[in-house]
């Protein structure tokens, strides 16, 4: 009699890995981690306190890690609803380069290392942060609130939203106005962002039976709501200017970015709905992108800008 | 005893792959080795070299 069982482990079933590095680093979600990693990088710079350079490499490194740790544990959990639709199927747990396990263990060792790292050398307000971001994107979006209610990205765009707060903790050691409406304009901007890609991916969604707002409460409600965001991302864009944080010339950018992003929603509200091919909503996809860059590289010249003439006239 | 240790024999692509993953986990290492040290002298500055006997 042995212990283990022979049949137990047929060599059908126990095959060695063939993943590369490039299909961990897929796990990461290296896409979304540079919006992590720019946006962090604004906070973080646009903070009064100036971080030691050293010091910022490695927050940064531990925000860009933590970030990836997250979406690895996502495609982790939903690798089941990721095989079915076209835009994920190809991702490394559903095409069968690495396994559940595999993924599982990386975000798991990776999250705890970017914390601790984070949290020892730069400061524990951060790591808390970090910790905290990671838990919301892994437990409270992808295990709770994305199979169950069409608000999904509603709340769970906090999660993206978090890393310039935590790049201004990285330097500040604090959370205050200015990082809490950093997070406010990418918090606003999620949903019209996601809303307009799901307008036009609504039949994959549908497939995996994710909740999401087209196929809930349908196209016409949804483009409403996306009007509704994109009029408060504009509002939320210029407080910075408002509350004198920042100076006019970013204000007229914010406003015409704005502006651009109300046009765009606008063009989603009046479109047809026999209009399959989603032209509107995939316009304003792509300017999502566009404004959360823009915003935030205006926010980042505006804050070194003064930074600079405030040293050149003292 | 005397039954022969069965063991699984890598093929080709099984071999690379192998390589390639621990090429990275070095590189990963080896940053995250000088990424502590650095950040060590700098949090802790001269005070790290000034150990008096």
């Amino acid at each position: 009699m042995a212990l283990v069982e022979k049949d137990s482990y047929e060599a059908t079933s126990f095959q060695l890995s063939e993943a590369t590095a490039s299909d961990y680093l897929a796990l990461l979600k290296p896409r979304v981690m540079s919006l992590v990693v720019f946006t962090a990088f604004v906070g973080m710079l646009a903070a009064p306190v100036p971080l030691n350079p050293m010091l910022a490499v490695t927050a940064i490194i531990c925000i860009a890690v933590g970030a990836g740790a997250s979406g690895a544990l996502n495609m982790w959990y939903d690798a089941d609803i990721d095989a079915v639709m076209s835009r994920t199927k190809t991702r490394p747990i559903p095409a069968g380069k690495v396994t559940g396990g595999e993924a599982l263990g990386f975000g798991l060792v990776l999250s705890a290392m970017s914390v601790l790292t984070l949290g020892v050398f730069v400061n524990w307000v951060a790591g808390s942060l970090l910790a905290f971001t990671i838990f919301f994107y892994a437990v409270i979006y992808t295990m709770w609130l994305k199979r169950w209610t069409p608000q999904n990205i509603v709340i769970g765009g906090a999660a993206g939203s978090f890393p310039p707060m935590i790049g201004w903790a990285a330097a500040t050691g604090s959370i205050s106005l200015e990082s809490v409406i950093l997070f406010l304009i990418i918090f606003l901007w999620t949903p019209p962002h996601f809303w307009a890609l799901a307008l036009f991916k609504s039949g994959d969604y549908e497939v995996a039976g994710i909740p999401m707002m087209p196929n809930v409460a349908g196209e016409e409600s949804t483009r409403r709501q996306i009007f509704a965001y994109a009029l408060l991302v504009a509002v939320v864009g210029v407080l910075p200017w408002y509350f004198g944080f920042a100076s006019f010339a970013y204000g007229v950018v914010a406003l015409a970015l704005g502006a651009g992003f109300i046009w765009y929603s606008w063009k989603v509200l009046s479109m047809s709905p026999q209009d399959s091919s989603m032209r509107p909503a995939k316009a304003l996809f792509g300017f999502s992108l566009l404004y959360l860059f823009g915003i935030f590289a205006a926010y980042l010249v505006d804050s070194v800008v003064a930074r600079f003439l405030l040293a050149a006239g003292a | 005893m005397g039954d022969k240790l069965e063991t699984v024999t890598p093929t080709e692509a099984q071999l690379k792959a192998r390589r390639n993953r621990n090429i990275a986990i070095a590189i990963a290492l080896v940053v995250f080795v000088i990424l502590v040290y650095v950040s060590s002298i700098v949090r802790l500055g001269p005070t790290l070299l000034n150990r008096p006997m």
